[in-house]
């Protein structure tokens, strides 16, 4: 945190009186014993171990398994607030789809000079063997999960498109289930609206993108690495709440032009198959050659029109961090209009006078690589050493190309149960939006990820991160 | 349903029988021990030969002794077989094929990996034994109601059951087969009792005491202990039993597929003979002759299934 300027507080807004949609949680709260409270939240942590709601860690020898840590205190957004941010969401989600039908198709927006031919040339994102591939629907994106900050009353950001498997969606709803137990009273005084239709709705959005001879009752099936994979407590959920098969590479196979899988009465084809593994490891004979978690053939029936891949392979290109920086454009280009949600103004390192004030500024920025993730590789400048700060000069100095920074943001706090009581921590927000071809439906809740250790800013559960359940009031 | 995940949960019933029958061994061992200390070191070598896994133990111990025997049958995670290891892999399996559970069923295989976990962190004392044991036989009989109670009578449903009466059908072979020379035919053989350790054994391993005692008043001789293991319908460890169960949920399966697989024809052929022998003709034959036989068929049936119902590629 740089200066004396406090960062917005959801709760308590920028005066020290309570926000309208904290307002009944907060008369409730005041009535309530916290020792009561943090025995509820003890509850609750035995509730997901015995649910299983765990990721796995690899440590040095064997993988273990951890809970992501949930606070009890729920993020609350109003009605009115929503609304704005799912028109924005709407709009950018639109555009980024015209943007990448158009990328693997005629490149208008290259050959507008809108964005430059190298950012898209050069990227490891882009795919070549998507070039003139027309997904089943027209869709690319079929979930997106957009990753929001706040700032104050009405400043929203966007900080990331996830638009390759976007992941958390178990958690917006398993933190809600476990709110409804513990504290049922609550969901009586706040019309909080329900998120629990999500994997209903998925199945109906992918069926509804599943090639035309699939018929009226697509198979869906969702492929995971297996076991070991860290989201694979979220694979196992969506897909026994969405009735749909969980597959691995190995129950899959081509079968007269079709992928199949192995049922317990031969070979039944699929029509969806929503994948949680990376384009990379898809289909060795397209991609990266040893892979066993793909299938082999799974491209040519893609191209073929025989499947669909959810999400497209080669969507990646639009998350991509040097690509997030022309985003504005990128939505202008496409929809005409000026982009309802900002942008963090992004200094692309590669060019000279950009790299020139990310060197002189860096004490007060954060860097982030372009292809990484999970925030790895990122500097945040407030919070580092002087020696930290040299060596990321450096690094900078020898790659620019391959960094973005931007603005330290004064994310919003959100109060947690602390010890004595409530204590603000940092938040974001990312709301997960399924795409068909007849809309595009974003879900009114979300995953709110939390830095637990004050003043912190990174909200990553490999770092120290939580959740907590998102409302969207119905006002 | 996926074949890879009717394997996995054909498996997983079977590791929670298995890992059930182990806690029985050892209870039924600790229970000669402290009644027959002059027996108990060939009880429990004999009971480390039952659970199949003798040549794991005399690699770690040079003499079986009781407590590195209960340690070994309970809580080894290098005894692939021991109770631990196998409620483990059971987990692992329901991990897999989550979306095939209830969450009853789940959250019981789950809970009671979390609960041994904890309970068998350190050595078990002699004195803590019973207790441990009561907890492994509260933790399975949880499963055993979550799967009962809640699971819909499906393909999934068969595909448990087959699992859990194909182990079963072997354990209670193996138990037979090890102790098949104390109920052999000897000068003594028609209607003389036997030796009480190994009875105990036998119907322990089997929780099969009382409904013996009820039914023949205490008096066990070689021919009333087999025929009860092997052809009385009403055990729930008989062989007999378990192949009526067998036949049914193949059948089931049959019935809800439309089609008959040469597993089919396996089990009924296998059933056949615990209806047409008598305990009395297979004494005759030879007991150990039949166990061996037997515990290779149940086995090729298990490898039948798995091939019918495509279990792997």
């Amino acid at each position: 945190m740089s200066g004396d300027d406090r960062p917005f507080d959801e709760m308590l807004g920028a005066g020290d009186a309570v926000r309208d949609p904290y307002r009944p949680y907060n008369d409730w709260f005041q009535g309530e014993d916290i020792r009561r409270l943090r025995k509820k939240a003890r509850e609750s942590e035995a509730y997901f171990r015995s649910t299983g709601i765990t990721f796995n860690v690899y440590g040095n020898n064997e993988a273990t398994e951890r809970l992501i840590p949930f606070d009890i205190v729920p993020r609350i957004i109003s009605g009115r607030e929503w609304w704005r941010l799912v028109k924005g969401i709407e709009q950018r989600v639109r555009a980024i789809n015209a943007f990448l039908y158009d990328i693997y198709h005629r490149q208008e927006i290259l050959r507008a000079g809108r964005i430059p031919v190298e950012l898209i040339a050069n990227n490891a994102a882009f795919v070549p063997q998507m070039m003139g591939v027309d997904p089943p629907g027209g869709i690319y994106t079929h979930i997106v999960g957009v990753d929001l900050v706040r700032t104050g009353e009405d400043q929203f950001y966007v900080l990331e498109d996830n638009t390759r498997t976007p992941s958390g969606v178990s958690y917006m709803l398993e933190d809600r289930e476990t709110m409804l137990q513990m504290f049922p009273e609550l969901f009586t005084r706040n019309a909080v609206r329900p998120v629990s239709d999500y994997p209903l709705e998925l199945h109906r959005s992918l069926s509804s993108c599943a090639p035309p001879r699939a018929g009226d009752n697509p198979v869906v099936a969702i492929l995971t690495p297996g076991l070991y994979n860290s989201a694979y407590y979220e694979h196992s959920f969506l897909a026994d709440q969405m009735g749909a098969e969980l597959v691995e590479g190995s129950d899959l196979r081509l079968v007269d032009g079709r992928i199949a899988m192995r049922t317990t009465r031969g070979y039944t084809p699929v029509d969806v198959l929503y994948r949680r593994i990376d384009d990379d490891f898809l289909d060795p004979l397209t991609f990266r050659p040893d892979s066993l978690l793909g299938v082999p053939g799974v491209m040519d029936v893609y191209r073929a029109g025989g499947i669909t891949l959810a999400n497209a392979p080669g969507a990646g290109i639009a998350d991509d961090k040097a690509v997030y920086s022309y985003m504005p454009e990128i939505v202008q280009f496409y929809t005409g209009e000026r982009a309802i949600l900002q942008n963090v103004p992004t200094w692309r390192c590669g060019e000279p006078e950009s790299l020139k004030y990310v060197l002189d500024h860096l004490a007060e920025l954060v860097v982030k690589e372009v292809h990484g993730s999970g925030g790895y590789g990122m500097l945040v400048g407030p919070a580092a050493t002087r020696r930290t700060l040299k060596e990321f000069a450096e690094r900078l100095r020898r790659h620019p190309g391959n960094y973005i920074a931007q603005p330290t943001l004064s994310l919003s706090t959100v109060p947690i149960l602390g010890r004595a009581g409530l204590e603000s921590r940092h938040v974001d927000l990312r709301p997960f939006v399924q795409v068909s071809p007849d809309r595009i439906h974003v879900t009114p809740g979300g995953l709110t990820r939390v830095a637990l250790k004050k003043g912190s800013l990174v909200v990553n559960s490999s770092q120290g991160g939580g959740t907590k359940d998102t409302w969207v009031l119905d006002d | 349903m996926l074949g890879r995940t009717a394997g996995q949960i054909f498996w997983m019933h079977r590791y929670l029988e298995r890992s059930e029958y182990n806690a029985r061994l050892v209870d039924a061992g600790f229970r000669i021990a402290l009644t027959r200390t002059d027996a108990a070191a060939e009880e429990w070598a004999s009971l480390v030969a039952t659970s199949g896994v003798r040549d794991q133990y005399l690699e770690r111990y040079d003499t079986f002794d009781g407590a590195n025997v209960i340690n070994f049958l309970i809580r080894d995670t290098s005894n692939p077989s021991s109770v631990i290891s196998m409620v483990k892999s059971a987990r692992e399996n329901a991990r897999h094929v989550r979306a095939s559970l209830t969450r009853e069923v789940w959250e019981a295989v789950n809970n009671c990996w979390m609960t041994l976990q904890k309970l068998l962190a350190r050595p078990i004392r002699e004195a803590e034994l019973p207790g441990v044991l009561d907890v492994i036989r509260k933790q399975s009989a949880q499963g055993r109601g979550a799967l009962h109670g809640t699971m819909l009578r499906n393909d999934i449903f068969d595909f448990a059951r087959l699992g859990t009466f194909l182990e079963r059908a072997d354990n209670t072979a193996r138990i037979l087969d090890v102790k098949y020379y104390v109920l052999l035919p000897s000068a003594s053989f028609v209607g003389s009792s036997l030796d009480n350790v190994q009875w105990e054994t036998i119907l322990r391993s089997v929780s099969a005491m009382r409904s013996y005692r009820w039914l023949h008043r205490g008096n066990a001789t070689p021919l009333g202990i087999a025929d009860f293991l092997i052809m009385d319908g009403r055990l729930p460890r008989s062989l007999a039993f378990c192949y009526e169960k067998i036949v049914d949920n193949l059948g089931y399966l049959a019935k809800d597929y439309g089609e008959r697989h040469p597993c089919h024809e396996l089990a009924a052929d296998i059933r056949r003979q615990f209806h047409e022998e008598t305990i009395e003709t297979l004494f005759d034959a030879g007991l150990h002759e039949f166990l061996v036989r037997f515990l290779r068929e149940n086995a090729a049936l298990g490898a039948q299934i798995e091939k019918d119902y495509r279990f792997h590629e």
